[in-house]
């Protein structure tokens, strides 16, 4: 009996052993700072007089004062509707691209697959605040080789950092640098699908057409959603190319984004507290709109597999 | 890290332990020599600390790069939140309230008795925030001036403007003859320059009343420099880009901006900004408001301060006055770091007794700058200057992207600061 129980006790144990290492760090390096940035969030700095000189400052409960401060700033709505039409730029056009791309290097035809993976992918490498100094040259008239080849031409020359060209700006160097990124994901998804299907697909006879549309991209869905997904985390927490481009322009604030402007709160005018809140939100607006996305895409699986 | 940095390092090791042999003979021997820590930035600070060092067994200096400017305040605030301060830091004038306000400075008033007289009123009393004590000494300064393209002056017929109603018909002037060029820009990228040329105009942005703080960021003074520089953008004689950018470069590069309103460290920008053009500039005085005046604003600058996380603070505050008023300190920091020092006796001192090397054509260039610094106008900082900063950037901005109201502009600037001290509890009047 003893013997039984011995047996049946030691395996109980061993998993959560097993789990010992990643649990602990989960909790060291994930759940402590997110719980103490909730915790930030619901604090704030109370000055007493002048503010200067010892205990002059003091770290008091806040209640949710941070966070309907932050929802009622006209500032961060018009941070999120600014980020809301540069998404609907970026998102269709970088994966749309993505997709063409690794449907076009999937094919039998083409030829030099490995130095046009490499080529367009290589963006990707650049880092973005790297990639933003080298297009915010690029978009400077007086710099500008393009401006300058459009001169010479005698064409009107387009100013990229004002107005709504800004956005096509912007969206420019966020599409070149993931665009290489997302293709490799989904081309290798596509490397992916058994060459059977594609005889039977022949022996039908469906064209190349055909069966791209009706037979690769249906197939990919999985990794077209998940390219999505980070798409859309990458959009909402943009932050790298306005605040490279920002010196260049009059045109973009200091909180064009709502990710410039929880930096801003908290590392320009010194107050973490309702940094914090306004990171909380962003967080939670990504969390159910991501989500929310991953839930509709499984519940439109599963209708497809039930019928 | 370098090898300056090792060296200092080692210089420390070794001097600890030279005197830890020799141990006896002091009456703290048993204590060892006092280390301190000091958080800098300025160019070239080791080669002036292993001075002191050297100098000084028993007070050993570690100059440590942790970051600059705003970062470094930020950096410091959170150290001191942990009790783990540096002894010693760099700061700028501007940041000293919003440090003082966290607590992270001491007051060494004591410590540094007699070091004002070494100053100019204006940067001793940006140190002093108006009261009784002293948070920091003064290390450089940036007193603003007139910097203007000398060849292209002559060859347009232009007069060096000496007011700012000169300065605008000079603008005017310009465009009539050149439209494809322009006298400068306006630039909302940097409230440093707008801060001093209001400090020009006599503004006082933050003072205390009592246990109340005035902000008047949209003084008179301040709005008539808002107007001065609207009203410029609005007939679009001065351009309304910003600075710094690869564009600003190639137009100063080029000849396509003629002038910049700038500060004595000028020099050493427009060597990297517009290279092909040295020896084609020459620095004047701020145009002034008042025919005949001499006062001007200052645009950047540091100081050295000591905070209260510091274990012995008159060791500190010793290094800082050595630092900052001692001959051999400033003639090794102008050397080694380029700085303009703050110290009036060092600013007509050897080591600026040779004008910049891309104002070679000016060789009175440091006796001029000598002289406009006398006239430096104070500075009055808050709690919150950072706020008003990138206010600033946004609310000029739109304004200098439109050409519209400079005016609005400015009480953005005054709101955005005012509501921001009021919502953290400070007794704010306006």
């Amino acid at each position: 009996m003893r013997k039984h129980r011995a047996a049946h006790g030691a395996p109980r144990r061993a998993p959560y052993l097993f789990l010992l290492p990643a649990g602990l760090l989960f909790a060291l390096f994930f759940a402590l700072p997110i719980g103490y940035a909730g915790y930030l969030s619901l604090r704030k700095i109370e000055v007493k007089g002048l503010g200067l000189g010892s205990g002059a400052r003091s770290e008091v409960w806040a209640g949710f004062s941070n966070y309907t401060d932050a929802l009622t700033d006209p500032v961060l709505l018009d941070g999120a509707l600014r980020v809301l039409v540069y998404g609907l730029i970026v998102v269709p056009l970088m994966l749309g691209l993505a997709l063409l791309f690794a449907l076009m290097l999937d094919s039998d035809r083409v030829r030099g697959r490995a130095f046009t993976r490499l080529a367009i992918f290589l963006p990707y490498a650049v880092p973005g605040v790297i990639a933003a100094l080298l297009w915010g040259f690029l978009y400077l008239p007086s710099v500008s080789p393009l401006h300058y080849t459009l001169d010479a031409l005698g064409l009107p020359q387009p100013d990229l950092l004002s107005g709504g060209a800004l956005y096509v700006a912007l969206s420019n160097i966020a599409v070149w640098g993931g665009t290489g990124f997302n293709m490799i994901v989904i081309y290798t998804a596509l490397r992916a699908i058994p060459a059977e299907v594609y005889e039977a697909a022949r022996l039908d006879g469906c064209s190349q057409w055909q069966i791209a549309w009706r037979i690769k991209i249906p197939m990919v869905a999985p990794s077209l959603v998940l390219t999505f997904f980070f798409s859309v985390i990458a959009t909402l927490q943009v932050f790298n190319e306005p605040t490279t481009l920002r010196p260049l322009t009059n045109s973009l604030s200091t909180t064009w984004s709502p990710m410039m402007k929880v930096y801003q709160d908290a590392f320009v005018a010194g107050d973490i507290h309702s940094g914090a809140a306004t990171a909380v939100i962003i967080a939670v607006v990504t969390f159910a709109l991501s989500f929310g996305f991953l839930r509709l895409a499984g519940a439109r699986t599963r209708r497809e597999e039930n019928r | 890290m370098n090898h300056r940095t090792v060296a200092v390092l080692a210089a420390t090791v070794f001097s600890s332990v030279a005197l830890a042999g020799c141990g006896g003979s002091s009456d703290d021997s048993s204590s060892g020599p006092v280390n301190l820590t000091y958080w800098a930035w300025a160019p070239g600070m080791d080669e002036v600390v292993a001075l002191w060092n050297d100098a000084n067994p028993d007070i050993q200096v570690t100059v440590k790069k942790q970051a600059s400017g705003d970062d470094l305040v930020t950096k410091t605030i959170t150290a001191a939140k942990a009790g783990n301060a540096p002894d010693l830091m760099q700061a700028e004038y501007q940041a000293l309230p919003t440090l003082v306000s966290n607590d992270v400075l001491a007051d060494i008033s004591d410590q540094v008795a007699g070091a004002e007289d070494a100053f100019a009123p204006g940067l001793w009393q940006q140190v002093t925030l108006g009261t009784d004590a002293v948070y920091a000494l003064p290390q450089d300064s940036g007193p603003l001036m007139f910097y203007y393209r000398a060849d292209l002056f002559e060859e347009y017929g232009l007069t060096v403007p000496t007011t700012w109603d000169e300065f605008a018909d000079t603008a005017r002037a310009l465009k009539e003859t050149e439209p494809g060029k322009v006298l400068t820009t306006f630039s909302a990228n940097d409230a440093g320059l707008f801060a001093g040329l209001a400090q020009q105009a006599g503004a006082q942005w933050w003072t205390t009343e009592g246990e109340q703080w005035k902000v008047a960021i949209d003084d008179e003074a301040t709005g008539r420099v808002a107007d001065f520089w609207g009203g410029l953008v609005a007939e679009g004689v001065i351009d309304n880009q910003p600075m710094y950018t690869p564009a600003w470069n190639n137009a100063l590069n080029t000849g396509e901006q003629l002038a910049w309103v700038s500060a004595v460290w000028a020099p050493g920008t427009l060597t990297t900004a517009a290279p092909d053009t040295a020896g084609k500039w020459a620095m004047a005085p701020l145009p002034q408001w008042n025919a005949g005046e001499n006062v001007t604003g200052s645009w950047g600058g540091s100081t050295t301060a000591v905070t209260n996380d510091a274990r012995d603070k008159d060791a500190a505050a010793a290094f800082a006055t050595w630092l900052n008023t001692d001959p051999e300190a400033l003639t090794a920091l102008v050397r080694a770091g380029g700085i303009y020092p703050a110290a009036t006796a060092a600013q007509s001192g050897e080591a600026l007794a040779e004008a910049p090397e891309f104002f070679a054509n000016q060789p009175d260039f440091y006796v001029t700058a000598a002289e406009i610094a006398e006239g430096t106008a104070p500075a009055a900082w808050g709690p919150n200057t950072n706020v008003a900063y990138a206010t600033f950037n946004d609310a000029f901005g739109e304004a200098a992207r439109t050409r519209g109201d400079f005016r609005a502009a400015l009480t953005t600037m005054q709101r955005a600061t005012a509501d921001d001290m009021t919502g953290h509890g400070f007794q704010v009047i306006e």
